[in-house]
C-alpha cells in the first residue's frame, strides 16, 4: 500500500533539461515542485571530477551514466510481421538517467528548426501536391516558429550557445546559416575556434557555391554567465563531451546553467533515485490526481499534485502515458489513436570517410559539436520536385574527439588485427577525418510505439516496444545525400574516399544517434496528436508531456534546441494560462 | 481583454514571490546577519536557528544550541533580559558559563538597543525541537566554571568606543569588525587559552582551516585589495583576489552577503587600515628548484584546464591562483586542504554559481602535492615559502580522521 505524501502544486517526472527547466520556471511563480527522479543526484565536481572523467573505457565504452537495460529495457522489432525482443543492452541510442538527464551526456548541438518544419504538411503540400507526400504520415505541430522564437532565444542564452546568426530580424548575415528562421538577436558567444578539417571543409564547400557557417555549440568559445546568473568557463577542447559529463562547466547541461539556482530555492525538492511507476488518474479519467512511486529501498508513496509534468525522455513519456491510460493508443492497422503515433528517429547512413597522407588533423583536439556545417541540402531548402523524395540532412565536418579507444580509423582492406593494423590505426589517426549527414526521419503508418505483449520490467511493467524501419522516403534521401557528400568530399582532395548511405533493417546493435523523437506529438487537433500546441495532454488536462516525444517528426538537425524551446513555451503557457484558469487550454 | 487580465495576475503573483525574498532585513533581523548567529546556529541542511553545528575547537569539541523559541529544546522560556546578558556576558539564565566559542566578549559592544531587537526578531522564528548536547568538551575544560577564571583573566566587558580622529565610517567599520562580525574570533591568533593576541587579524589556524592575515599586509593581507575589491568579496564570495570557500563561505552566504553595501565598505575601510603583521615580501623560490619544475608539470597535467596556464582563472567559475593572499599565508594548510579534500565556493544572490574544485587526495601523491603547491605560491608574481611533503601528510591524516 502506497504511503499518501502531502500534496504540491506541481510533480515532476524526470529532472533532465525539461523538468529543470519547468521547475525553475513554476517556482518563480509560486508553487511548490516536487521532482521525482528516477536515477542517482549527479554534480560536476563529485560526478564529473575532472581527474577522471576522461576515462574512455568506463563512461564511453561501458556507459557509466547511461540508463541500463536492468531498470528498464526495450523491445523492438523492424515491422509488424515480426516478434519484438528486448535489447539486451542500449547501444543504437543511449538514454540518459539520473540528474540532468540525457543533458549531461549530448554533445552541445544547439539548433531551431526551420519554420516551415513546424507545418511540413501545410508546407509540403502547398509546394509539390499532396500526392508527393502520400506514403508518408506528416502533420503540422499546431504551434509556428514565430510563436517559438523567444522561447528557442530565451534556452540559448541559458545554455551560452556558440554561433553565428545567418538571420537576424530577417538580415541575412554572412557567415551564418542563411537558410535558417529570423532570430531576435545575435548568438549569446562567438563560435568555436574551427579545427583544420572543418577550415578545409568549409573551403572547399564555398567553391561549390555551398553555404558553410560554424554549427550552434552550448560548448562556451568563452567565459559565460548566463541568464540566471550562473557562470561556465571556457571549453578546452578537451574531446570528452559526448557520453561524458564536462568536467570543466563549459557544456550546458541542468549542472551547468539551472540547478545552482533551482536547488537553492525552498519550493523545490528533488528525490532522487525514486521512479514513477504510475499517473493515477481520477474517476473521470479527464484530470489526473497523483502519481505513484517507488523509492531506492523499494517503498511506495503516492505523490498527489495539481499539475502532473512527464519530462522523462520522450520515449519514457510514451511509455507512462500508455501505462496510466492517458490517451488512446496508436493502432497501425486502422491509423487511430495517438499514443504512439509518428515515432521518428534520425537517418544516420550517409557519410564520406576521407583519407589523407601527411595531414596534422589532431583529432584529440575536440569539442562535442566543432563543426562546420551546411544546410544546401537540408529541409525543403532546395527543390525537390525534380527528386523523389522530401526531406534532406544537415552536411558537416569537424572534431568532436580523438579518444584513443573509439577514434581508431583506419582505410578500407586494412585487417581488423595485428601488426598491419596497428600499423594503418597509427598511420591513419592524423590523417583521417569525415563529411557527415545527419538526416531527417519522417513518419509513415508503420513506425510506432506501443507496450510490450510479453516482456515486463522489475515491477511487472510491460516494456515499451518499439517497431521502426527508415522509411524508403529516407532511404531514397540519404541516397541523395551521399551523392552530395562525395561531391563535397571530392573537393576536399583526399588521397581516398569512402562513401556510405543509410539501408533498409534498422538494427539495434551500432550506435547511431539518441534522437528518438514522437509518440506523444503535439498538434491542433486530437485525432491526429496526443497533446495540443502547448504541450498539454487533450485527454488529461492536467498533465503535460514534454520533450521530443512532441515532435511530428524528426529533422535533419539534432533535437535539444527544440526540446528546451518547447520547455520555456510550455511553462509560458502554464504561468500566464492555465494557472490562472486550469482546464483545456485548447477546446478539444 | 481576459488574457492580458490573466498575464498581468501572473506578473503580479510573480512578482510578490520575488519581493517576499528580496524584502528589507526588520532591524532585529539585521541585527543577527551582523552577528553571523546563522552561521553557527543553523546547521547545513537543518532548521534555521535550532542549532546542532558542531565547532572543532583546540580543547575538544562544541555543538551549536538550539535558539529557537521552542520551550524546552531552545530558548523560548527566556526573557529579554537572560538573552542579552547571554548574548554579552555569557551566562546562560541556568547560572550556567557559555565558553566563548559563543563570541560574547565581542558581542558585548553591541548597544542594548540593538539587543532588543535581534531579541524581538528572535521571538519570530519558528520553534524547533531540537535538543541539542552542547558540552562535549573532555575533562577539565567540561566544567563550565572553569569559565569564571577565564572571564577574570580575558574578559573585559564594555561598549564600543569610537576611535577620535577617525572618520564615522572607519569607527562603524571598527564596531562590525571587533563587535558583532566578530571577525578575530577566526582571524586573530590565539593564546594557549584560546583569548585573542596582541596581533590582531594577522591569521590563525582552526578547525582545519587557516583564517588568513586580513590587515594592510601585502601580499598576505589585504594591502594590494581596492576597497571595492573587499566589498564585493563580502557580498558575491568573489573577487579578483580569490574566492570564498570553507568556513569563510558561511559566513559570506549567512551573514555579509546579506550586509548594506554602506556597513561593507565600512568594514573595507577599517580593515586596510590595520597594521599588517609583516610586509616583507618572501623571496620566491627559485625557478630552477626541482620542486618548482616538478609542480609545473604537475599543474599542466592536473590544474591548467581551469585555472589557465597564466594562472589568472575566469571570472565567477575558476579562482584566481595569481595574486592569491590565500595561497600566500605562510601557512599552506588551506591550499594542501582543498587540493586534498576539494571545495565549493560560496553560493550568493550575485553569485550562485557555487562551483567546486574535485578532490585529488585519490591521484596526487603527498610529495606530489607539496611541489605543486609549491609551484603555484611562486608562479605569476606569488612568493612564498616552499610546502614540505610532511604537511601534507599531517593535513591528508587529519582529514581521513574526520575532523
Amino acid at each position: 500500500m502506497a504511503q499518501l505524501l502531502p500534496h504540491k502544486d506541481v510533480v515532476i517526472m524526470g529532472l533532465g533539461w525539461t523538468g529543470s527547466i519547468l521547475a525553475q520556471e513554476l517556482t518563480d511563480a509560486g508553487l511548490n515542485v516536487v521532482a521525482i527522479e528516477r536515477g542517482p543526484w549527479r554534480d560536476t565536481a563529485t560526478d564529473f571530477n575532472i581527474g577522471y572523467m576522461p576515462d574512455e573505457l568506463r563512461f564511453a565504452v561501458r556507459k557509466d551514466l547511461f540508463l541500463q537495460p536492468a531498470l528498464e529495457a526495450m523491445t523492438m522489432r523492424n515491422d509488424v510481421s515480426q516478434t519484438a525482443l528486448p535489447m539486451r543492452d542500449y547501444s543504437s541510442f543511449l538514454p540518459g538517467s539520473g540528474v540532468g538527464g540525457a543533458g549531461v551526456h549530448w554533445n552541445g548541438f544547439n539548433w531551431r528548426f526551420f519554420p516551415n518544419e513546424f507545418e511540413t504538411k501545410t508546407h509540403l503540400t502547398k509546394r509539390y501536391g499532396a500526392k508527393k507526400i502520400a506514403e508518408l504520415q506528416l502533420e503540422d505541430w499546431g504551434v509556428t516558429y514565430d510563436e517559438l522564437e523567444q522561447s528557442y532565444d530565451r534556452f540559448e542564452y541559458v545554455c551560452g550557445t556558440s554561433g553565428k546568426a545567418g538571420n537576424l530580424k530577417g538580415q541575412i548575415i554572412e557567415g551564418g546559416n542563411p537558410f535558417e528562421g529570423p532570430r531576435s538577436r545575435e548568438y549569446p558567444l562567438p563560435p568555436l575556434k574551427m579545427p583544420y578539417t572543418s577550415t578545409m571543409f568549409s573551403q572547399a564547400a564555398k567553391e561549390l557555391g555551398f553555404h558553410p557557417f560554424p554549427l550552434p555549440a552550448s560548448n562556451m568559445s568563452k567565459p559565460y554567465v548566463n541568464s540566471l546568473g550562473v557562470a561556465m568557463g571556457e571549453c578546452t577542447y578537451c574531446g570528452y563531451c559526448e557520453r561524458f559529463g564536462c568536467a570543466n562547466y563549459s557544456k550546458a547541461a541542468p549542472q551547468t546553467t539551472i540547478l545552482p539556482v533551482l536547488m537553492k530555492k525552498a519550493n523545490f525538492e528533488v528525490r532522487t533515485e525514486c521512479e514513477v511507476l504510475k499517473v493515477n488518474l481520477r474517476p473521470d479519467g479527464k484530470t489526473a490526481k497523483s502519481v505513484t512511486y517507488v523509492d531506492a529501498a523499494g517503498r511506495e508513496f503516492e505523490q498527489p499534485g495539481d499539475i502532473i509534468l512527464l519530462c522523462g525522455y520522450g520515449l519514457m513519456n510514451v511509455r507512462m502515458m500508455l501505462l496510466s491510460g492517458i490517451g488512446h493508443p496508436y493502432d497501425p492497422g486502422t491509423g487511430k489513436g495517438q499514443v504512439g503515433r509518428n515515432y521518428c528517429y534520425q537517418t544516420q547512413g550517409s557519410a564520406a570517410r576521407l583519407f589523407y597522407e601527411g595531414k596534422h588533423f589532431n583529432p584529440f583536439v575536440g569539442s562535442g559539436a566543432l563543426s562546420s556545417g551546411l544546410d544546401d541540402f537540408n529541409s525543403d531548402v532546395f527543390d525537390h520536385g525534380p527528386l523523389d523524395f522530401v526531406g534532406g540532412a544537415n552536411v558537416s565536418c569537424g572534431t568532436s574527439n580523438g579518444r584513443p579507444i573509439g577514434n581508431r580509423p583506419t582505410p578500407p582492406g586494412t585487417p581488423r588485427w595485428g601488426n598491419a593494423w596497428k600499423k594503418a590505426t597509427a598511420e591513419t589517426y592524423q590523417n583521417a577525418t569525415a563529411v557527415g549527414a545527419q538526416g531527417s526521419s519522417y513518419p509513415v503508418r508503420g513506425n510506432y510505439l506501443d507496450l510490450d505483449p510479453t516482456y515486463k520490467d522489475r515491477h511487472g511493467r510491460p516494456l515499451l516496444r518499439i517497431t521502426f524501419d527508415f522509411p524508403d522516403n529516407d532511404l531514397r534521401m540519404s541516397h541523395y545525400l551521399s551523392q552530395q557528400l562525395a561531391k563535397i568530399g571530392k573537393a576536399m582532395n583526399p588521397k581516398q574516399m569512402v562513401v556510405s548511405q543509410a539501408a533498409k533493417g534498422w538494427n539495434s546493435v551500432p550506435y547511431q544517434t539518441t534522437h528518438n523523437t514522437g509518440g506523444a506529438t503535439m498538434g491542433a487537433k486530437p485525432d491526429t496528436s496526443a497533446v495540443n500546441k502547448f504541450l498539454q495532454s487533450w485527454d488529461v488536462s492536467n498533465v503535460f508531456v514534454l520533450g521530443a516525444s512532441a515532435f511530428q517528426q524528426n529533422e535533419g538537425r539534432n533535437p535539444t534546441g527544440t526540446v528546451g524551446a518547447l520547455a520555456y513555451w510550455a511553462a509560458q503557457a502554464i504561468r500566464e494560462r492555465y494557472l490562472k484558469q486550469p482546464g483545456a487550454l485548447v477546446p478539444a | 481583454m481576459k488574457q492580458w487580465v490573466l498575464a498581468f495576475l501572473a506578473v503580479t503573483a510573480a512578482a510578490t514571490s520575488a519581493r517576499a525574498a528580496d524584502a528589507p532585513a526588520s532591524p532585529g533581523r539585521y541585527q543577527a546577519v551582523l552577528g553571523d548567529c546563522e552561521g553557527c546556529h543553523t546547521a547545513p541542511g537543518g532548521k534555521p536557528f535550532a542549532g546542532g553545528t558542531v565547532l572543532e575547537t583546540p580543547f575538544g569539541k562544541i555543538v551549536s544550541p538550539n535558539i529557537t523559541s521552542d520551550r524546552d529544546t531552545g530558548i523560548g522560556s527566556w526573557s529579554e533580559n537572560d538573552f542579552r546578558r547571554a548574548v554579552k556576558e555569557g551566562l546562560s539564565p541556568n547560572g550556567k558559563r557559555l565558553y566563548p566559542a559563543m563570541p560574547y566578549p565581542a558581542y558585548a559592544m553591541i548597544p542594548d538597543a540593538d539587543i532588543t531587537a535581534l531579541w524581538r526578531y528572535m521571538k519570530t522564528v519558528a520553534p524547533v525541537r531540537h535538543d541539542v548536547q552542547s558540552n562535549l568538551l573532555p575533562f577539565p575544560f567540561n566544567i563550565r566554571t572553569g569559565m569564571a577564571l577565564w572571564n577574570w583573566l580575558n574578559f573585559k566587558p564594555g561598549s564600543f568606543a569610537p576611535t577620535e580622529g577617525k572618520s564615522a565610517e572607519w569607527n562603524r567599520g571598527a564596531y562590525l569588525v571587533t563587535g558583532p562580525g566578530h571577525c578575530g574570533a577566526c582571524h586573530t591568533p590565539k593564546t594557549l587559552l584560546g583569548a585573542d593576541r596582541a596581533a590582531a587579524l594577522t591569521g590563525a589556524s582552526l578547525q582545519g582551516w587557516f583564517a588568513p592575515e586580513i590587515t594592510s599586509a601585502q601580499p598576505r593581507g589585504i594591502g594590494g585589495w581596492s576597497a571595492t575589491d573587499i566589498v564585493t568579496y563580502l557580498k558575491t564570495g568573489w573577487s579578483s583576489h580569490g574566492v570564498a570557500s570553507g568556513p569563510m563561505a558561511e559566513v559570506v552566504e549567512h551573514s555579509t552577503s546579506q550586509m548594506a553595501d554602506t556597513d561593507l565598505t565600512a568594514i573595507a575601510v577599517y580593515l586596510k587600515d590595520r597594521p599588517a603583521s609583516q610586509n616583507i615580501v618572501v623571496p620566491a623560490v627559485a625557478r630552477n628548484d626541482p620542486a618548482l619544475q616538478s609542480g609545473a608539470k604537475l599543474y599542466q597535467n592536473n590544474c591548467v584546464g581551469c585555472h589557465g596556464a597564466d594562472g589568472k582563472g575566469e571570472h565567477l567559475i575558476f579562482p584566481p591562483l595569481a595574486g592569491n593572499a590565500v595561497l600566500m599565508q605562510a601557512s599552506a594548510e588551506n591550499p594542501i586542504r582543498i587540493v586534498l579534500a576539494g571545495a565549493q565556493s560560496v553560493s550568493t544572490k550575485a553569485a550562485p554559481t557555487s562551483p567546486s574544485m574535485p578532490s585529488f587526495a585519490w591521484k596526487l601523491s603527498d610529495a606530489e602535492i607539496a611541489d605543486l603547491l609549491t609551484y603555484v605560491r611562486n608562479s605569476w608574481g606569488n612568493s612564498s615559502p616552499p610546502v614540505a611533503a610532511e604537511s601534507v601528510t599531517k593535513i591528508r591524516a587529519s582529514l581521513r580522521g574526520g575532523s
